[in-house]
């Protein structure tokens, strides 16, 4: 076999596998890229999006590759086409230097940038995935607000430390805020997923989870248990809305009076609760000693509209 | 490299202190004596549980008491063992006896007995691995039947939660040692050049843990299932009911039984290759082997102290895995993925060995990249220690680390994908027979390229927080054991059965077997990462409404999936016993060194240790150069296989030869 038959295959292979893989990007980008979940209801959710959209538009290249490869061999190079002959053996067959070094140069770049890139991106306030109590990883705003979730088997509450420490089971939040989520759990580890504000964080006994966001549109989002937690973890999920500022803080004072009453009955807010286990109902009480120290954190205990 | 057979194993041994004793074949250790003693365990250990914990570990409500469960099912296995006759050595040690030797037999019914040989072993380990596989398959197909319906439900969510747990773990412990167990036993030693294993009654042992994990975690459904999936997650853990006890006492059963694969594996590719068979000549399977081994050796042992911990948290009251009296929900997880992620390699790596020994067979090329496909081997198994906390990347704990585990995740990358470099150049300019095995081989590449590629997705944080715990996972996870390794697996039956049992399967049945398992895999799996990415968690019972149809897609695929295996069984039972065709010596003239040996394979393989002289992927020259030295008058050609009259050569004519081996020393 000559060296100009190889070539030849392989000018064919390179026009073949660049013209899909150009074209298929570039459909990709315009007609399915802006719809990539989880959308663009927050900036942690577009971050996703915008990840998950540039890791499709360099793997689909890559996975092109091996396939236009794969079905040209497969159909060039099968046994039964008249005239095929005995492949070559001899070192030659055995590798080839330049082509096992680019090989592992190309993939180590490839590998290397998808790193960097994924780095810089997750130092953007964590990504909304959950970053425990200490985060590493903090928004830039100033006027962040807290919101606590608690799972338990086997549904999510939420409470507002900020208005009191008053506890919904609807997840109610402003748009155009950071908020940061307190995740934590009364008893197996669940995760909060808000699929469509793009944030996970698990639930864990005994830890406070922290994961952060900045609400961009208004909407509703679906919030649902993405640990299994036991029979009825099926059955995890419910309903958030995204209100307009004004109107949300017209609704989360509101509901801090007409549920004052029941606030009272809580567990003084605290990032982790413990069971009580000399009380006979089953309660919990705050695991720290201050429960309020969110106000370090936070700043005034009711945030400025 | 001399070995003497009767001094090392005590097999052919007549004589001893007193004479072999004459036992009826039915008082003798076989499967039946091993499940009247686990029965018998089994009722000794739940009453001894009883006694002594009745009073303060009952399950409320439930009339069980772990105490008693875990006590029934690990003295039922102990029953298990020593009615399997694999107490007999030790004990009969201890106490200062001479051991019995095994009666050799050329029955049937030694399949269903202790042996030390290592093919017999192999076969039995493929029959209980498909047991595992079929039930692992029916319960996934209970699943999908479940997931029909947004809404309406089949199974209550207490079943429907046992059923998608029992079938994860099964699945698990089934492609832990799908390769390894029949493939890596029957063929290691043959292919290096060995007599046998080097430890045969731990390579016994092994199979008979394997096949006692498959009991301990069935009664996991009697006992009420358990709720935690295949993860085991504590707090979870400690609260569910009784079979969670299963799942613990299975999972350490079983991690024993790879552990002692994993040694055993390792020291015989160490320690028992032929003379010549250097590490450059060593099969590329059998160096996916002993980097399975390593994997299986380091990790399990993490899986078995996890497993303990969670039996004495739920037994004892121990709070290992209790955060409010000072354990760490955290700890199991970090336990359990340090051991779950190199086991997720030790799931891929024997299917990377299996297709790229059948490439160079079906294109008449030699390996591309030997060197390569090695170090990728070594690369992926030593990398897989330091990636396990990608599956905490959500859990809140030490968010410093992710950038690592990050990078580590996305490493191991490039160590796999040399699996695909030495694929694709092998395929340059081959002459490729579209036989079973490469129809097997190239569907794996295919799958594995989506499961592969799909794994970068997440390891990526940002992308993680979308997909995370959701059906994204489990389609990739999917693609990779199922499509990956099973595909490998099946393509490597197909390769090596004839050379097993003498048997030809199929052919037709065989294309047949492939195109419907390929096609509806890609359809039962493609669409559940579409599902994922629109917000379907995994092991969710009710979905959002407008994931009905890609979830039809899937379960109706499903079906047809589990139907492409009755194909497979209806063409094994027809080719094996209804209508059995003798195999040739050597149908896919491979250069293979197992495929050198008579047919049928004697019980200790080679009647003189084999000269290795070149590797097995000599294809495309013309020289015909041999691949070993056989013996004296069988020096084997390139693709033909060993003259009869070889095959005659009993075990009993060996201690003589054996001195008489070539003086080469072996080229280390």
């Amino acid at each position: 076999m000559s060296q100009g038959d190889e070539t030849h295959h392989f000018r064919r292979l390179i026009v073949v596998w660049a013209v899909l893989a150009v074209v298929l990007d570039v459909v990709f980008y315009f007609a399915v890229g802006p719809h990539v979940p989880p959308g663009a209801m927050t900036s942690t959710a577009s971050g996703q999006q915008f990840d998950f959209n540039v890791l499709f538009m360099l793997a689909l290249p890559v996975m092109l590759a091996v396939w236009v490869y794969m079905g040209y061999a497969l159909i060039v190079w099968r046994g039964s086409r008249a005239g095929a002959v005995e492949p070559e053996g001899g070192p030659k067959a055995r590798g080839h230097f330049g082509i096992q070094v680019g090989w592992i140069i190309t993939t180590t770049v490839i590998v290397l940038g998808v790193f960097i890139f994924g780095s810089i991106k997750l130092a953007d306030a964590g990504a909304g995935g959950g970053e425990g109590p200490d985060p590493l990883w903090t928004p830039t705003s100033h006027d962040v607000l807290p919101i606590q979730v608690i799972g338990q088997q086997w549904q999510f509450t939420y409470r507002y430390p900020t208005f009191g420490g008053f506890e919904t089971r609807q997840l109610v939040i402003p748009v155009d805020t950071t908020i940061a989520f307190h995740v934590t759990s009364l008893d197996v580890i669940h995760s909060f997923w808000a699929y469509q504000l793009g944030v996970k964080a698990d639930a864990n006994p005994s830890e406070d989870n922290i994961a952060y966001t900045t609400t961009k549109q208004l909407g509703t989002f679906t919030v649902r248990c993405a640990e299994l937690c036991g029979l009825w973890h099926g059955a995890m999920y419910n309903y958030g809305r995204v209100l307009p500022r004004a109107q949300f803080f017209v609704w989360a004072q509101s509901t801090e009076h007409q549920i004052a009453a029941n606030t009272k009955n809580l567990p003084p807010f605290s990032y982790t609760y413990v069971p009580d286990a000399n009380g006979a109902d089953g309660g919990f009480y705050p695991d720290t000693a201050d429960p309020y120290s969110n106000v370090e954190q936070y700043g005034a205990t009711t945030p400025s509209k | 490299m001399a070995l003497d057979m009767q001094e090392s194993t005590g097999a052919e041994r007549s004589g001893g202190t007193r004479p072999p004793q004459a036992r009826s074949r039915w008082l003798g250790p076989h499967a039946g004596r091993a499940l009247v003693g686990a029965v018998a365990g089994y009722a000794f250990g739940h009453w001894i549980g009883n006694v002594v914990a009745s009073g303060y570990t009952n399950v409320q409500g439930s009339g069980q008491n772990d105490v008693a469960i875990v006590l029934a099912l690990s003295i039922g296995v102990v029953g298990w063992l020593a009615g399997a006759g694999m107490l007999d050595y030790p004990l009969a040690k201890i106490i200062g006896r001479e051991p019995l030797p095994p009666t050799p037999s050329k029955s049937w019914t030694r399949y269903f007995g202790p042996t030390l040989d290592h093919k017999v072993i192999g076969l039995q380990y493929t029959v209980v691995v498909l047991l595992f596989l079929f039930t692992g398959g029916l319960l996934a197909m209970a699943i999908r039947t479940e997931l029909l319906n947004p809404t309406n439900h089949v199974f209550g969510p207490g079943t429907y939660i046992a059923v998608v747990s029992e079938h994860g773990t099964i699945m698990m412990m089934m492609a832990s040692s799908i390769v390894i167990g029949p493939l890596g036993n029957w063929l290691v030693p043959l292919m290096i050049g060995s007599r046998r294993m080097a430890f045969p009654r731990v390579e016994a042992f092994s199979l008979w843990m394997f096949a006692a994990g498959y009991l301990v975690i069935l009664t996991a459904l009697p006992l009420g299932g358990f709720q935690t999936g295949w993860t085991g997650y504590a707090p979870l853990q400690t609260q569910a009911s009784g079979g969670m006890d299963s799942y613990l006492v299975g999972f350490a059963v079983i991690g024993i039984g790879m552990i002692c694969a994993g040694f055993n594996l390792a020291a015989t590719i160490i320690n028992y290759r032929a003379p010549g068979m250097s590490w450059g000549r060593v099969p590329i399977f059998v160096w996916s082997i002993l980097a399975t081994a390593a994997l299986l050796t380091l990790a399990t042992p993490t899986l078995v102290a996890a497993g303990l911990f969670g039996t004495l948290d739920r037994t004892a009251q121990t709070a290992f895995f209790v955060n409010e009296h000072g354990g760490s929900s955290y700890l199991w997880q970090n336990l359990f993925w340090f051991f779950g992620h190199p086991e997720v390699y030790i799931m891929a790596l024997p299917g990377f060995g299996i297709v790229a020994e059948i490439l160079p067979v079906f294109t008449r090329k030699p390996l591309f990249g030997y060197r390569v496909a090695a170090a990728g081997m070594i690369g992926v198994a030593l990398l897989s220690f330091f990636v396990w906390q990608h599956h905490l990347f959500q859990s809140g704990i030490n968010p410093d680390m992710r950038p690592l585990f990050m990078l580590t995740t996305e490493l191991i990358s490039i160590p796999t994908g040399f699996i695909f470099l030495v694929g694709l150049g092998t395929l340059w300019k081959a002459k490729i027979r579209y036989e079973v095995p490469m129809l097997f081989a190239l569907g794996m590449f295919f799958n594995f390229l989506i499961g592969g590629i799909s794994g970068v997705f997440l390891s990526d944080v940002p992308v993680n927080v979308t997909v995370h715990g959701s059906f994204f996972v489990l389609a990739h996870f999917h693609y990779t054991i199922m499509g990956g390794l099973v595909f490998a697996f099946f393509g490597g039956l197909y390769y090596w059965l004839p050379k097993m049992t003498g048997k030809t399967m199929d052919k037709r049945l065989g294309k047949w077997h492939f195109w419907t398992m390929f096609i509806f895999f890609n359809l039962t799996f493609f669409p559940l990462f579409f599902v994922g990415l629109l917000g379907q968690p995994r092991r969710v019972f009710e979905y959002a409404q407008n994931l009905q149809t890609l979830n039809d897609l899937s379960s109706v695929s499903a079906f047809f999936l589990g139907a492409s295996f009755l194909i497979f069984v209806f063409n094994f039972v027809r080719s094996m016993f209804i209508d059995p065709k003798p195999a040739p010596p050597n149908p896919w003239h491979s250069l293979g060194l197992e495929w050198q040996t008579p047919m049928p394979v004697p019980p200790y393989n080679f009647t003189r240790i084999p000269v290795v002289l070149a590797d097995p992927y000599h294809y495309g020259t013309t020289d015909g150069q041999a691949v070993a030295d056989l013996g004296p008058r069988t020096l084997s050609l390139a693709g033909v296989g060993a003259p009869a009259g070889s095959a005659d050569l009993g075990s009993e004519t060996v201690a003589g030869e054996e001195g008489s081996a070539d003086p080469r020393p072996p080229i280390a």
